[in-house]
């Protein structure tokens, strides 16, 4: 398509312009497994085995993958929510991937997070006002009044009711319940969100409700998102790059629609032929990639690249090598030796830069 | 209307209220549809629009009270399935009529092995032997792509993935070959690439064994892949029914277009902004006396808040309960 390949060089051009907001180096987040009577350490599960990956201000980052693929903890990992096991994360230019958690509760106010449960993320003994007024008691010295005035400014950003603060969370639909997790987060404007399956639980039209909020406010606010999901649908829609996640590493990451209409990596493409298309007619011509077997346990990944199992372009040094995740042309990654022979002079140089440039 | 002629599957006017503390709530309200020898009938909907109610009146499947089915037949081999025994219904259930339940996380029990639930309606249902029900038990494992069948008979629920337990409730659902399935959201709860392999499995099955099929989703993406023919659901009525293609084509009822255009897809143009349906469903505590969607509807006019319009016939087997003419952009002359 003409529009797409006119715009890629644009979009890396703009983005190295652009200031990064976060930068993530390695990330890995390990949950050991005890056993035995001892309950001596026999193992981790990887959750989130060195993910590397950048956020530009302003960008929405996109994060798909399938469940248990460790998105959700890649997210709650980068805001620290977890002691991170090795990795380093800089948000807005510090550093916070060693920091105490004492010493990251001054820092949450420019790092919040959306939830992908409406039900479980409100505590349902508190009114609304009192939930989207909580980060403003803890944060900052506002006076009762000035407190009031910033949760019906929120209400009204998000499209609820003023005469509403004072409900409770199940008075609300899953919608709403949304609305009022978007307040929360964006009470002490913060300049990074992750939104963590934000529309997972929702109606199909309810979800377009929220996207468009989110979008709009991210306009009106300059937000950075990372946007976590199962639905590739969605994520075309409201992300500018997409991070395509299995067993715990970044397979691939591009430009939205360089990673849509060209996939690079067996996995991706795997990905984007089993989405079901809502056309009868453009659903009886897709070619279906089917990929046999399920996920590998992350507890006990196969050798070499985790994707050997199930893809279907497999070589023989798949099942050895584990593939780098490399910068094949600027700004689009992919961790797949098929690629590696094409452009096997220029690839190292371009991680190499991309090494020099965080150090 | 749907036609009457040797469907497998007849309803008419089905009517079901929940009695609860806070009032009545009718989720079923007056569904008729047909089921045809051999097709795939689609039921779209979203969460609280009626379609698992309605289905799951059709085989007494729902508590009774709190549910109640106040109208309606349901013919089924040339019975009225609404005025069977409790017995008789049981005789009926995983013989005639197989279901396949949304979560397969909690519709297989965890306390028996995968092998004797599948060999449970084998010997209940059709007198089979230990030794006839586990060489069918293996052979219905293998048929919908359960590697190393025999072993794997003896292995509990816990010790298969999401996507292999939905096969093997598949599995039970098949094992008397029933003529009727009814698979109440069965990949809803699985990832696209597991989605994709149990429809590539369920498109396989029919041309295999040519049953009847009720796919009850929210994913029209999923209804265009698999279905003939398609029911959309608001308000615990049907909105819009016909064939998969020429509702898809031209969508009739304001609901379905606008529901057409809030998805995104992964293919084609991305649209800059998406298309919204304002509002929320409804609460359905009466019975309906105006159209449900005329709150949310951008072509409501006053004659949908008097009465709640019956369903006008667009196309030969294609119709819409709305009183809005899609073709000419005017009420309609009814």
């Amino acid at each position: 398509m003409p529009p797409v390949s006119g715009t890629t060089p644009l979009v890396s051009h703009a983005m190295s312009d652009r200031r990064k907001l976060v930068e993530v180096r390695d990330l890995k987040m390990y949950f050991p497994i005890n056993s035995g009577i001892l309950r001596r350490h026999t193992g981790d599960v990887k959750a989130v085995d060195g993910v590397s990956f950048d956020i530009y201000e302003g960008e929405t980052l996109g994060i798909v993958g399938e469940s248990g693929c460790g998105k959700s903890t890649c997210g709650r990992a980068v805001l620290r929510l977890y002691d991170i096991t090795a990795g380093t994360i800089k948000i807005d230019g510090v550093e916070i991937g060693t920091k105490s958690q004492h010493a990251l509760r001054k820092m949450r106010p420019t790092m919040q997070m959306v939830f992908q449960d409406p039900q479980a993320c409100l505590n349902p003994r508190m009114t609304v006002a009192g939930i989207i007024g909580e980060p403003l008691d803890e944060h900052t010295k506002m006076s009762k009044a000035e407190k009031l005035d910033r949760i019906y400014e929120l209400m009204d950003a998000v499209g609820l009711n003023r005469s509403f603060a004072n409900r409770y969370p199940h008075a609300f639909s899953g919608g709403q319940r949304q609305r009022i997790g978007i307040a929360r987060a964006l009470a002490l404007n913060p300049k990074f969100i992750i939104c963590d399956e934000p529309i997972a639980a929702l109606d199909v039209s309810i979800q377009a409700q929220v996207v468009n909020l989110l979008e709009e406010l991210q306009d009106r606010l300059g937000l950075t998102y990372m946007f976590i999901s199962h639905d590739l649908s969605m994520v075309r829609h409201i992300a500018d790059r997409v991070a395509v996640m299995y067993l715990g590493k970044i397979v691939e990451l591009a430009p939205r629609d360089v990673l849509y209409n060209a996939p690079l990596h067996p996995y991706t493409e795997a990905l984007l032929s089993a989405v079901p298309d809502p056309d009868p007619a453009i659903e009886a011509r897709v070619q279906r990639i089917i990929l046999k077997g399920d996920v590998p346990s992350p507890s006990n990944p196969p050798k070499g690249c985790n994707f050997c199992t199930r893809c279907p372009k497999v070589m023989d040094i798949c099942r050895e090598i584990d593939p780098e995740f490399r910068e094949l042309e600027p700004g689009r990654f992919v961790a797949c030796h098929l690629h590696n022979t094409a452009g096997s002079t220029g690839a190292p140089r371009n991680e190499h830069n991309q090494q020099g440039e965080d150090a | 209307m749907p036609e009457i002629g040797q469907s497998v599957l007849q309803v008419q006017d089905l009517k079901t209220v929940f009695s609860t503390r806070a009032g009545d709530i009718h989720a079923v309200n007056s569904v008729s549809f047909s089921l045809q020898p051999g097709e795939l009938l689609g039921v779209v909907g979203e969460s609280g629009s009626g379609k698992s109610v309605t289905m799951m009146s059709l085989i007494g499947l729902l508590p009774m009270p709190p549910a109640e089915v106040r109208a309606g037949t349901v013919q089924f081999g040339g019975r009225d399935l609404l005025k069977l025994e409790q017995k008789q219904l049981q005789a009926l259930r995983g013989r005639d009529i197989g279901f396949v339940f949304q979560d397969p996380m909690t519709s297989l029990n965890p306390v028996f092995t995968v092998g004797f639930q599948i060999m449970e309606p084998l010997r209940k249902h059709m007198g089979m032997d230990k030794s006839a029900a586990r060489r069918r038990a293996v052979d219905l494992l293998e048929l919908v792509g359960i590697p190393d069948a025999e072993r794997r008979l003896r292995d509990f629920p816990h010790q298969f993935s999401g996507g292999m337990r939905q096969r093997v409730m598949i599995a039970i659902a098949l094992a008397c070959d029933p003529k009727v399935l009814i698979a109440d959201e069965p990949t809803t709860a699985l990832d696209v690439t597991i989605q994709a392999q149990i429809l590539e499995l369920v498109k396989d099955l029919r041309q295999k064994l040519g049953m009847s099929i009720i796919w009850i989703t929210h994913d029209l993406g999923v209804i265009a892949g698999i279905a003939d023919r398609v029911m959309v659901m608001y308000g615990g009525q049907v909105v819009e029914y016909g064939p998969v293609r020429e509702v898809f084509a031209n969508p009739a009822h304001p609901y379905t277009r606008a529901l057409m255009t809030t998805v995104p897809s992964v293919r084609g143009e991305r649209a800059p902004k998406l298309n919204v349906i304002e509002g929320q469903p409804p609460m359905l505590s009466q019975h309906p006396t105006a159209c449900p969607f005329r709150a949310r509807c951008t072509h409501a006019f006053e004659r949908c808040a008097r009465e709640n319009p019956a369903r006008y016939t667009v196309l030969e087997g294609h119709d819409a309960a709305c009183f809005w003419d899609h073709t000419t952009g005017e009420p309609r002359n009814v």
